[in-house]
């Protein structure tokens, strides 16, 4: 059974999509705050519930991967939150918080048990996945504004704006915006890698052993400083740089889950 | 606490005669001091636009058929036959007169519905009367309720957001696209009334970099002189395509003046940043191949009034949205001057119930000679204390009924049970 915590988490995240939904088709002022304290409560209760959680299992709350789950829509919720306080833009929330509330009933899903096995301890190793998490996070948000800009991006192109069309930010605006999260996440891949290379020269005496979890890190990390790049040449600015960006994240998907749970030996959950 | 509206629109008025009962801001003044001076109004407030003329008043109280007396002064003060100004006048009062005004600030009753400008015409007519002292409590609580509706709306609907010329959703979908308008060039091909109007709300919108070309220069120079713009010989047109963001053309001509080929050349030089191409020439200035090329955009004009045509729809349906804000605002309007009236009823009560007791303790107190001072005093006292508590306490609490119905009824039989209005100056 879920905890209250959990429960009421899920409301608000639910009532704030809802609200962000309503927001979009109809713009008022009513739903549009309604969202936002929506969503900042679900922030505050998933908190709890990540704490909670903590308690249940004597470990922080990343060490399963329902856990890291819980705490990947924790972070993609406050990422978001983040871009819409600084944008001021409120037509990206009905595209995140489906993720992030499908995410979170994925991590919430099943009670989490205690881990048998040492917990992995310390603050590098903590800094580690937390930086790791908020750069999936960020991928995330970047994948969501890419797939909103080649939308708005074919909406223009055949002249069926409609009415939801005139919502939305502008290409520019969303291309902008994609690059930040790019940029954020890679910055946090970075440093959250090398806390973690850190982290395992202290525990085995070596910086890497071969993990392929580590090696579809490096990749995702090279695609993402590609997109970068590519994204302001001639060839690829504009829609190829979104759908090269979409792209990207199938990598961050399929590391977060197939390698996560079957490839890695180092990486695994349980 | 009457508030008069008396006025003219485009809806009931023809232009010729609109014209003719404007005010200029010294006009507007003026006439307010005359209905102060002549004691028609106590409050005035002259709203002059080019599509309306309207002049809110609270009448003194009890004067006689002050919507009459306002409709004299304004055929008298327009030098018009008051025949020729009779049928074109609407007339509302209160409530009605509040909800015009609201209806006015929210854009509803503008001949382009949803248009923003007469809500800055409203807060300039309303400063203008407050600086020269024309207004009162009531005008002044009644022109801020109007430009708060007119704010709610804009910001609560849609009513307002979607452009609805072809000039100006083509600026629009700029923005769509380029997002703020001031770091972006544009470039104009033709300098006929069309391109003026796209560069007229390009200015609005902040462009800085702006160009323009034209088969006889002369006409390009003057468009480029009258928005900051610079010239661009026409010879060197497919050479300008590298440059902006957005093309504008307006030019006519048999066969398109862009192809995709001088198109394709320009995207490649121009390092494939996207371009807006807006084509309202007719025949089509720009070959329609265009569009295919990638990061381009190309609007012509059926594409454009396809656009402005759902959106005017999109505009009628908020309607009922800012209605139901104006409503709102209407029921905390009347609340607060319901609020006002019982003050004014309670202070009326309270004196005629002073007078009465002084006539009543001056009649029955002389017969009764063996009272000292004090206990004269004292009686006093006591009677003021019932009466307080029998009449005046309840009627007190008149001030705390919610219902605005059962509150007005209420002032109403105390205005009638003790002839308050009968003892009005």
């Amino acid at each position: 059974m879920m905890s209250p915590y959990v429960l009421a988490t899920l409301f608000f995240y639910a009532a704030s999509l809802a609200l962000y939904i309503w927001n979009l088709r109809e713009p008022s002022r009513v739903a549009g705050i309604g969202a936002t304290t929506c969503l900042l409560l679900a922030l505050w209760l998933h908190y709890l519930a990540l704490l909670a959680r903590s308690r249940l299992i004597h470990a922080v709350p990343y060490d399963d991967l329902y856990g890291s789950l819980s705490l990947f829509a924790w972070l993609l919720a406050a990422t978001y939150l983040v871009l819409e306080a600084v944008h001021r833009r409120q037509a990206v929330g009905p595209f995140v918080l489906p993720i992030v509330v499908a995410v979170f009933l994925l991590a919430h899903a099943r009670e989490a048990q205690p881990i048998k096995a040492p917990p992995a301890q310390g603050p590098l190793f903590a800094f580690h996945v937390t930086l790791n998490i908020l750069a999936y996070s960020a991928f995330a948000i970047s994948f969501v504004l890419s797939v909103i800009y080649l939308l708005q991006n074919r909406r223009l192109r055949d002249h069926k704006l409609g009415s939801v069309g005139w919502r939305f930010p502008a290409l520019d605006v969303l291309e902008r915006m994609t690059r930040s999260s790019v940029l954020i996440g890679c910055g946090s891949l970075a440093a959250g890698m090398t806390a973690g290379f850190i982290w395992a020269h202290r525990l085995q005496g070596r910086y890497w052993d071969g993990d392929p979890k580590v090696v579809i890190t490096i990749l995702i990390l090279a695609f993402y400083v590609g997109y970068t790049f590519l994204s302001r040449t001639p060839a690829w600015r504009g829609a190829r740089a979104s759908a090269l960006c979409i792209f990207n994240f199938m990598f961050v998907i399929f590391s977060y889950s197939i390698v996560n749970r079957y490839l890695s030996h180092f990486h695994r959950y349980f | 606490m009457e508030i008069v509206l008396i006025g003219l629109n485009h809806r009931t008025a023809t232009v010729e005669l609109r014209e003719r009962v404007a005010f200029s801001v010294q006009q507007a003044c003026e006439a307010a001091d005359q209905l102060r001076s002549r004691g028609i109004l106590e409050e005035t407030l002259v709203l002059s636009t080019c599509n309306r003329s309207e002049l809110y008043g609270v009448p003194r109280e009890l004067a006689a058929d002050s919507s009459g007396a306002i409709e004299l002064f304004l055929a008298s003060f327009h030098q018009l036959p008051p025949a020729e100004l009779n049928d074109s006048l609407y007339r509302h009062r209160d409530r009605s007169a509040v909800n015009h005004l609201f209806r006015v600030a929210a854009g509803l009753d503008s001949m382009l519905l949803g248009e923003a400008e007469i809500l800055g015409q409203v807060r300039e007519a309303y400063r203008i009367a407050l600086d020269h002292g024309a207004t009162g409590p009531v005008l002044n609580r009644m022109f801020q309720g109007a430009l708060e509706v007119g704010k709610r709306v804009r910001n609560e609907t849609e009513i307002g957001t979607r452009p609805v010329s072809v000039a100006f959703a083509g600026v629009k979908l700029a923005e769509r696209i380029f997002g703020r308008m001031d770091s972006h060039r544009a470039l104009i091909v033709g300098a006929g009334a069309t391109s003026e109007q796209v560069v007229r709300h390009l200015c609005d919108r902040g462009i800085k970099q702006l160009r323009v070309l034209n088969r006889t220069p002369e006409h390009a120079v003057d468009l480029a002189a009258r928005f900051g713009g610079d010239v661009v010989p026409w010879e060197n047109l497919t050479a300008a395509l590298e440059w902006p963001d957005l093309i504008v053309t307006s030019i006519s001509s048999a066969e398109p003046i862009l192809t995709r080929a001088a198109i394709e050349r320009a995207m490649a030089r121009r390092g494939n940043r996207a371009l807006l191409m807006i084509d309202l020439g007719v025949p089509r200035n720009i070959a329609s191949g265009v569009a295919e090329l990638y990061n381009t955009y190309l609007y012509n004009v059926d594409d454009l009034t396809e656009i402005v045509e759902q959106n005017k729809k999109a505009r009628e349906a908020e309607i009922p949205r800012a209605e139901a804000i104006i409503n709102e605002q209407i029921e905390k309007f009347v609340h607060w001057q319901a609020g006002v009236a019982a003050g004014a009823v309670l202070g009326d009560l309270r004196t005629k119930l002073a007078a009465e007791r002084e006539a009543f303790l001056r009649e029955r107190l002389a017969s009764l000679s063996n009272l000292s001072e004090r206990d004269r005093a004292q009686v006093a006292v006591l009677l003021e204390e019932f009466m307080d508590r029998v009449v005046l306490n309840p009627a007190e609490r008149l001030r705390g009924i919610p219902d605005l119905r059962r509150k007005l009824q209420n002032l109403e039989a105390l205005r009638d049970f003790f002839h308050l209005d009968r003892e009005k100056p």
